[in-house]
């Protein structure tokens, strides 16, 4: 007699289970095959503007399939949140995230549906699809075009000093003498947004392969290392000189990106070593100034060397926990973003600084400077090559707080580049890789 | 689900005539009236502590973790930022600490004097206590701007050309320090405050006969008797500055580069890198650190007091 109302308790239990298992399967099919995506993207303005793009742009091709837009964090902590999320099943149905050695790190054959079977993988370009493959299967599709880590330059100020477009380091140093003189801040550095500290070492990239070709793959063996590589070292070095010669602006500790475009579109900085996509941000801010910022590689040892580092596209992926009818729309939306209605609606949304990762999506007529700045450098043979994360699996993660270091004055740049070093031994080994 | 219910119940049946093991144990409850608190605390503490200890002997990626003995412990102990990370946190929890003693002792004597709304200051000196420490690292660091900060521009006014607080970095971790203190000496005060309030009446009535004057009243009256308040000052506020992180963190993330690193965002910032295994290990140095600091001090200062 006294268990029964625990028996009824747990039988109750049961048939609400049984029932709310039963309506969560039934709701994915409510209203005639309505299906909603959820679609995380990354916080920057741009990737918050592509995204929703799509999202619409999608939606009004296939009604019955909604996407929802959610943000998460960039950086450290936004590698960690993917990472948790993915490891714990909890994913959202599509994903944008990094290609190359951050790809690498997610341990794509457990956690990512392969997309082999999909028509669009076919006609991707070889330098993308290598970025978001292991394993000989592919995982993502890409998000908006190729980009460059270079110089930004304001050409008003090159103009009125009457100024060559540099290619060798000392006449870098020699414009920035005169933009000083002019009263012209010569190079912008936002320190307080560490990332943006990286550009000098990782956007030289194009010149150490130029100098060593077999710098990566020596590299991702344990054989070469920053800080014994003359070549390699170089971006470091390039970082000490600019602080020491007191090129920087004078709030280069406390400024943030924001700052740094505005400076840049004003005039008050000439040039801001930068990925060329901030180019979106400063034509949605400074619509005026827009057309006086163009880019160049940056500035080698060897002219007739002197190239451009390119970064591949980010890639949007399908997580293991996205099953059944979400699937399906997901594959159906990754495939719209790597067609010709997927690049024209993120051109939309952000301006296209590169060429597009898929065969088939032009370029609109209209590019900004930065984008004809660009091109030269991808058509001529041996003018660009792709950065060292994705040639390569290892990315150190401190790297941002050593180069704001060494462009502060803090540690010198041979100290810089040896502690760069370790952190990246530990990162090789956190990946198992063979030889660490 | 429905069989564990079941289970339970006869099981209930088998305890509750305990009273075959009364005569042995003196405790007042039977076992299995610890049961609930036991399985609470096994599930909780005891069994996550175990594997950490565990995680940290392994290299871990959250998907799957191999063992490789003690290697974590050899690259953190060779990681170049935990070496300044352990001296910043001494330098923090001894500058903070010493601060809030000082302050906190000097506060509470203004404040158990015989001054206006006396209720009213005390409450204020309190208030930065209850404030989220997020919210205050987040305000001082806009206070702080070196060129728009307002700080800066009240110092410009009176021709002091202030330092670029927390982007210099010989200033950056004692900035934050200062800020840890302006928070933290509400509680040191409240905590003096109860000290010398207690202390009885007639000590005082007897020292004015002798005719002791103000600094022998607070040298020889308050300054030992309130001993046991400065004890539980100096271990709250040493262990709170040893493991500190928030408002480093919200302030300058450790930053420029490692000049402000703490053990504890020096971990944080391993695990942020997916190196899991490295950051548990970390995890269980900071938990020796700090024993092998508070435990022995707390001995010394208590000793002293028994002595007293």
């Amino acid at each position: 007699m006294r268990f029964r109302p625990l028996i009824l308790l747990a039988a109750t239990t049961l048939a609400l289970s049984a029932c709310s298992a039963g309506s969560l399967g039934s709701s994915d099919d409510e209203g005639g095959g309505k299906v909603a995506l959820s679609f995380l993207v990354d916080n920057s303005e741009d990737g918050v503007r592509i995204g929703e793009q799509l999202a619409k742009d999608f939606t009004a091709a296939n009604p019955d399939i909604t996407v929802n837009v959610e943000t998460r964090p960039q950086g450290g902590e936004g590698d960690n949140l993917i990472k948790t999320r993915l490891s714990t099943g909890d994913m959202t149905d599509v994903f944008q995230y990094n290609s190359g050695s951050l790809f690498q790190a997610l341990s794509p054959q457990k956690n990512l549906v392969a997309l082999d079977d999909q028509p669009w993988v076919g006609k991707l370009d070889d330098n993308f699809k290598i970025t978001v493959s292991t394993g000989g299967k592919t995982y993502g599709a890409p998000w908006s075009g190729f980009i460059a880590g270079a110089i930004m330059y304001n050409r008003a100020v090159y103009a009125r000093l009457n100024l060559q477009v540099p290619k060798t380091w000392s006449d870098f140093m020699a414009n920035n003498a005169k933009i000083k003189a002019a009263g012209v801040v010569p190079v912008i550095q936002t320190y307080q947004d560490t990332w943006t500290s990286q550009l000098f070492v990782l956007g030289d990239f194009h010149n150490v392969t130029a100098a060593e070709p077999d710098f990566p793959e020596k590299y991702t063996k344990n054989q070469a290392k920053y800080a014994t590589s003359t070549a390699a070292i170089k971006g470091f070095q390039h970082l000490q000189e600019v602080h020491d010669a007191g090129y920087l602006n004078k709030d280069f500790a406390s400024a943030k990106f924001d700052d740094g475009l505005k400076k840049l579109a004003k005039g008050e900085g000439a040039h801001y070593p930068m990925l060329s996509s901030a180019i979106s941000t400063i034509v949605a801010n400074f619509p005026d100034q827009a057309k006086d910022i163009g880019l160049f590689a940056i500035p080698s040892d060897d002219a007739a060397s002197n190239g451009l580092t390119v970064w591949s596209p980010a890639g949007v992926y399908i997580p293991t926990s996205t099953q059944g009818a979400k699937l399906d729309a997901a594959k159906k939306f990754l495939s719209f973003i790597a067609g010709p209605a997927g690049c024209a609606s993120a051109g939309t949304a952000s301006t296209p600084v590169g060429p597009y990762a898929v065969k088939g999506c032009e370029l609109p007529a209209d590019v900004t400077q930065v984008a004809k700045d660009t091109q030269p450098y991808l058509d001529r043979e041996g003018g660009s090559s792709l950065a060292l994360e994705f040639l390569s699996p290892i990315k150190g993660p401190a790297l941002e707080q050593i180069t704001v270091e060494v462009g502060s004055g803090i540690r010198k740049a041979a100290d810089g580049a040896a502690l760069y070093d370790k952190d990246v031994q530990k990162q090789a080994q956190q990946l198992g890789l063979e030889g660490w | 689900m429905a069989t564990t219910t079941i289970d339970k119940t006869p099981a209930r049946h088998r305890t509750a005539p305990g009273p075959a093991r009364h005569g042995r144990v003196h405790s007042p409850y039977p076992y299995w009236f610890y049961l609930p608190a036991a399985v609470i605390y096994g599930l909780l503490f005891i069994i996550p502590t175990i594997t950490a200890f565990y995680f940290s002997l392994t290299r871990w990626t959250i998907f799957d973790s191999k063992f490789i003995g003690f290697d974590n412990y050899v690259t953190f102990f060779s990681e170049p930022a935990l070496v300044s990370g352990l001296t910043h946190t001494l330098i923090y929890a001894v500058v903070t600490s010493g601060a809030k003693v000082v302050l906190g002792m000097l506060l509470a004597l203004l404040l158990t004097s015989r001054i206006v709304g006396r209720g009213f200051l005390r409450s204020v000196v309190f208030f930065p206590v209850l404030v989220s420490t997020i919210g205050v690292g987040l305000t001082f660091t806009v206070l702080m701007n070196p060129d728009q900060g307002l700080i800066n521009d009240a110092l410009g006014l009176i021709g002091i050309d202030g330092p670029a607080w927390l982007t210099d970095p010989r200033y950056a971790l004692l900035s934050v320090a200062l800020v840890d203190i302006w928070k933290g000496v509400g509680l040191a005060t409240v905590i003096y405050i109860a000290g010398i309030v207690s202390i009885p009446s007639e000590y005082f009535e007897a020292a004015k006969v002798d005719g002791a004057g103000a600094w022998d009243n607070f040298r020889r009256i308050i300054l030992p008797l309130a001993r046991p308040a400065t004890v539980t000052v100096i271990l709250l506020s040493l262990i709170g500055g040893l493991r500190s992180f928030d408002l480093i963190w919200a302030m300058t993330r450790g930053g420029p580069g490692f000049t402000s690193d703490v053990i504890a965002s020096v971990i944080y910032k391993q695990y942020q890198a997916g190196f899991y295994g490295l950051s548990t290990a970390g995890n269980v140095v900071l938990f020796l650190v700090v024993t092998a600091i508070v435990f022995p001090l707390s001995r010394f200062l208590n000793r002293k007091e028994a002595e007293l």
